[in-house]
């Protein structure tokens, strides 16, 4: 029978090795979903890595791709620090639409005053409204230990229906004719995260994710506090021989992912989006977690997970429009992906093995 | 700012080329902000595509994308159609309209048309569909058929498009029964089966014996066939897998005409940027087959009203209307303006409760 | 505002129905959960299930073979999680959502013919006699099977994790695979059919929204029902009896807010469609003192090294 035998040291060739194996697994599974639904597999595969990369407009994909990427990066690597530390903070999607509105509010608040301090305000602001609400679970976990899986996840419908509220409300645009949504801040210039060279796809939020990337690296490698994360993920008990403390570690990790969180929105309601509105939040909470474990919480795989999501996001829309493929289709392509990426990741920590075994 | 206007201009360059290329077929591009198969807004949205296709055969090639969050997504997939070579867009959701405006200034040559929006440019249009001629109808069979004088309404979002067409309803059920009483829900969802679902039967055991709703699935339709002695009328499609009972009648959004007559205006060249607020008349809103549960007088006054609505001879806001707080709003005679009515943020009297928000 | 309008007999029963769904896919998860497993994709089975229920019982003509597909399709899906997170050992949390995805994406494809079709309907229990009783007869005797179903279940659960020896090897794995594996008990195999059973009752659950509770196909119709059943597990701590009372108090503040707005009580809508969620984050708070329940090895990844 096959049995499984654990490495004693994770194969960098299968590391490296899987993703690229689980890429070409998609294509030809995904390939045969597209043929069953009568499109042209070869032609849909293309469409989907290969347009967005290096087709003929690649000129507008590629900028898009760190667009959409960026939030993800930016998410992932806060949720990271906490999954390393057996910290799991599933409420990110709740932190980003706080840090969005919070953030929002504050450039509102001063329109239609101009100034250079306006959007480091709102910047502070985000962060600090993402931080606030992942402090909920936070504190609840220290003072109660109540289960932070759950909480941070109630406290996202939560911060979905004061999404609703502040859009239809308080944030709603004076001059919308009662319409829901907020004033646009692309079109307010000292709170509009503009991008820093025209047509890169280079905006604050961008800058901040790669700074986040490294200082996650530098963090989890060189600095006693991601020693202590690593250890108390890998070993709780000896991290608190270590002199580890549990609650501090606890804060720092749910309150790092939750403002990196709330960044993420107020860099995307300012930018990109434009404007508060009821469906602002597209899910990147969420998908940020599966960008975390593709990425295995490690910085620099979170951010080219990240850049896979996006391609496979913007890939997959022009497969639609130009193939006629469903949304659901793609959505398939993109579970099967995940599927691969996670189950051949076995192949990185273990070695495959035939072995005879005789029943007792 | 510089090195934008050079690749924006790149840009155009190629979308013209191949547009260029593409001479002999007209392509239109439709973004949804929901799945084809929602069986309601984005539902009948395709079927309008579809139209336009059955319209003209080959001589026009529609693309579409489902599911487009409002906000980035949106922009991109509109610019990844303009850049191959759409040279209509329609954009079918109001959270689409800052994209739009956006997407549209870099295309200069490519039309845009704006579903729900008030935003327009040289090459972007707005449309919409005035829902509340068909709430009036509604309202009047509604206000006729029920015995216990009391409807139920299932609302979204509080928003004009909705509160306007609250009011229409309860204007014209109130005129053929004083003692009528209007119970409102707000879901705070368009689409959520199970939660319409829930507020369809809470209105009903509350008394209710008519159903209007303002979101987009038939849950309340399926809630009302199981409970005896209760009507309801279809929304967005025509949902007549419930008649003849509980669905009486419905409002249909026929987006056809207007797809098809804005697709031959590029084909000709005749296109302009335009404001269109259409109703019964030109067919935009559509009424659902009356059933046979509704007494034939009554039937013939619903439609004798859809008449006259079509032809202009009334509109379903004529004064004297008061406000709900009693102030005047319009006197006798007045018509409401279309501005008012657009951003409407008030119920008429005789309401009960506040809007929310 | 008409307070009297609000009939409770009516409100109890209705908030039966609107809190069956979430006990089915909460009482699945439940025991998943007390093996160790933590299985995040409760809506990707649910929706899967909603439409494998409701297109066999269009075809078929039949409400009850459209719940067994229903429940052969949820497990069929879990099984995928299962050879995820047991044989490959991925991530459970990644996993889940990866599933999740894949459900809804899969849903939609399924479902592609069936939208604005009408489903057979289902029969309800009619007892002579009990059925037309004041207040009991609504309350107790007026519902379809599947209601009961997830009651009976509940009890099964109960009785299984309590008196049972599989109850007891299912929590021994969950307390420590390691201990259990060491007494022989084959660690993986037990997860895999509780992770199954997981997905037959989020199928369960998912068809009860698409047969009966709405009944129509439309998709992403489960609309986040999965999610809340993943936090009545916990809001339960993992004892099945606080599950069912967890789901009717979660149906109920859903109804009960409908029922309030529609006698006119002027209440912050937003704000009180937040109040479920806040009342379990209280819940939750006020339970915790209350540590008992929880699986030790919850979402952690079993090898068997030696």
């Amino acid at each position: 029978m096959i049995v499984l035998e654990k490495r004693p040291e994770p194969s960098r060739g299968w590391s490296l090795a899987t993703p690229v194996v689980a890429v070409v697994a998609t294509m030809i599974f995904g390939g045969i979903v597209f043929g069953l639904l009568g499109t042209n597999p070869v032609a849909a595969i293309a469409t989907i890595f290969w347009e967005p990369l290096f087709g003929e407009f690649a000129f507008y994909y590629r900028p898009q791709l760190l667009v959409k990427g960026a939030p993800l990066v930016l998410i992932a690597i806060g949720l990271s620090l906490g999954f390393r530390a057996g910290i799991w903070n599933i409420g990110a999607e709740g932190q980003y639409i706080v840090g969005a509105l919070s953030g929002a509010a504050i450039g509102l608040a001063f329109y239609p005053a101009e100034g250079w301090y306006i959007f480091p305000l709102m910047v502070a602001g985000g962060a600090l409204g993402g931080w606030a609400w992942a402090m909920i679970p936070g504190l609840l976990k220290v003072r109660f230990g109540t289960n932070e899986i759950l909480v941070s996840l109630m406290l996202v419908y939560v911060a979905e229906q004061l999404l609703a509220s502040m859009s239809l409300g308080l944030l709603k645009n004076p001059e919308g004719f009662g319409f829901p949504g907020s004033r646009n801040l692309q079109q307010y210039p000292s709170a509009h995260n503009a991008e820093l060279i025209a047509g890169t796809g280079m905006h604050w939020g961008v800058a901040t994710a790669m700074i986040a990337v490294i200082l996650a690296y530098v963090l989890l490698n060189r600095h006693m506090l991601g020693y202590q994360i690593r250890l108390t993920g890998e070993a709780p008990r000896a991290a608190r021989f270590a002199g580890v403390r549990p609650g501090r570690l606890i804060l720092f990790c749910l309150g790092v992912s939750g403002a990196l969180a709330g960044l993420a929105g107020l860099f995307e309601v300012s930018g990109p989006a434009g404007q508060v509105s009821i469906d602002f939040n597209v899910g990147y909470g969420f998908t940020a977690i599966i960008v975390a474990f593709l990425g295995r919480l490690h910085p620099v795989g979170i951010l080219l997970a990240g850049l896979l999501m996006a391609l496979t996001y913007i890939g997959g829309e022009i497969a639609q429009s130009s193939l006629g493929l469903p949304a659901s289709a793609i959505q398939v392509f993109q579970g099967m992906l995940l599927f691969f990426l996670l189950a051949l990741d076995v192949l990185t920590n273990y070695r495959i093995r035939l072995v005879q075994r005789e029943r007792s | 700012m510089k090195l934008s206007t050079l690749l924006t201009g790149a840009a155009v360059a190629l979308a013209m080329a191949t547009g260029a290329m593409a001479q002999d077929k007209t392509k239109v591009g439709f973004v949804y902000v929901g799945p084809v198969g929602d069986g309601g807004w984005t539902y009948e949205h395709d079927q309008g595509r579809k139209a336009v296709e059955a319209e003209f055969g080959d001589a026009v090639e529609t693309v579409y994308v489902e599911n487009v969050a409002e906000g980035p997504d949106a922009e991109r997939v509109m610019t990844q159609m303009a850049l191959n070579g759409a040279d209509l867009i329609f954009t079918t959701s109001f959270g689409f309209m800052d994209p739009t405006i956006n997407v549209a200034a870099k295309f200069p040559d490519v039309k845009f048309e704006h579903a729900t929006g008030y935003k327009r440019a040289d090459n972007v249009s707005t449309y919409s569909a005035r829902f509340y001629e068909g709430r009036a109808i509604q309202g009047h069979i509604a206000g006729k058929m029920t015995q216990s004088n009391i409807i139920g309404y299932i609302a979204s979002y509080p928003i004009p498009e909705v509160i306007r067409g609250i009011n229409s309803a309860f204007l014209h059920a109130r005129k053929v029964n004083p003692d009528v009483e209007f119970k409102i829900i707000w879901a705070y969802t368009w689409f959520d089966p199970a939660k319409e679902a829930d507020a369809a039967k809470a209105l009903i055991e509350q008394g209710a014996d008519v159903i209007l709703q303002h979101t987009d699935s038939t849950a309340p339709q399926a809630a009302a066939a199981e409970a005896e002695g209760v009507i309801t009328f279809g929304q967005a499609s025509d949902m007549a897998e419930y008649a003849p009972l509980p669905r009486v009648s419905s409002i249909i959004d026929d987006w056809a005409p207007y797809y098809i007559a804005r697709t031959r205006a590029v084909m000709d060249g005749t296109w302009v940027s335009t404001d269109t607020w259409d109703g019964i008349g030109p067919g935009m809103v559509a009424i659902g087959e009356i059933s046979d549960a509704v007494p034939a007088d009554v039937k013939a006054e619903a439609l004798a009203m859809k008449a006259a609505i079509g032809s202009g001879a009334y509109h379903p806001f004529t004064g004297p209307i008061n406000k709900q707080d009693g102030s005047a709003w319009l006197a006798e005679g007045e018509v409401a303006d279309d501005g008012t009515l657009a951003g409407m943020n008030f119920y008429v009297e005789g309401l009960e409760g506040d809007i929310p928000g | 505002m008409d307070l009297t309008a609000i009939n409770p007999v009516l409100l109890v029963a209705s908030l039966m129905v609107a809190a069956t769904p979430l006990l089915l896919a909460a009482i699945g998860e439940l025991v998943v959960e007390k093996s160790g497993v933590l299985n995040l994709g409760v809506e990707g089975m649910m929706i899967v299930g909603a439409i494998c229920g409701f297109a066999m019982a269009v075809e078929s003509g039949s409400p009850m073979l459209g719940f067994a597909a229903a429940a052969a399709g949820g497990a069929l899906l879990s099984l995928l999680f299962a050879l995820l997170t047991q044989v490959a050992l991925a991530n459970q949390v990644a996993s889940g959502l990866a599933l999740t995805l894949f459900g809804l994406g899969l849903s939609a494809l399924l479902g592609q013919g069936y939208v604005g079709v009408k489903p057979p309907p289902s029969p309800r229990l009619d007892l002579p006699g009990l059925s037309d009783l004041p207040v009991v007869g609504p309350i107790l005797f007026g519902h379809d099977p599947i209601l009961y179903l997830g009651v009976v279940l509940t009890a099964c659960v109960w009785v299984m994790l309590k008196f049972t020896r599989a109850g007891l090897i299912l929590r021994a794995v969950g307390e420590s695979h390691d201990a259990a594996h060491a007494l022989g008990y084959p660690v993986v195999r037990i997860r895999i059919l509780a992770i199954m059973f997981g997905g037959a009752c989020a199928g369960l659950g998912g068809a009860y929204i698409s047969l009966i509770r709405v009944p129509q196909w439309t998709e992403g119709m489960t609309a986040g029902i999965g999610w809340i059943a993943l936090a009545l597990v916990v809001f339960a701590s993992w004892k099945p009896w606080r599950a069912l009372l967890g789901a009717y108090l979660f149906g109920g503040v859903t109804v009960m807010q409908l029922n309030l707005q529609a006698a006119g009580v002027a209440i912050p809508v937003e704000y009180l469609a937040m109040s479920p969620y806040l009342v379990t984050i209280l819940v939750l708070v006020i339970l915790s003192a209350d540590r008992s329940g929880a699986p030790a090895a919850l979402g952690r990844i079993f090898h068997a090294s030696n």
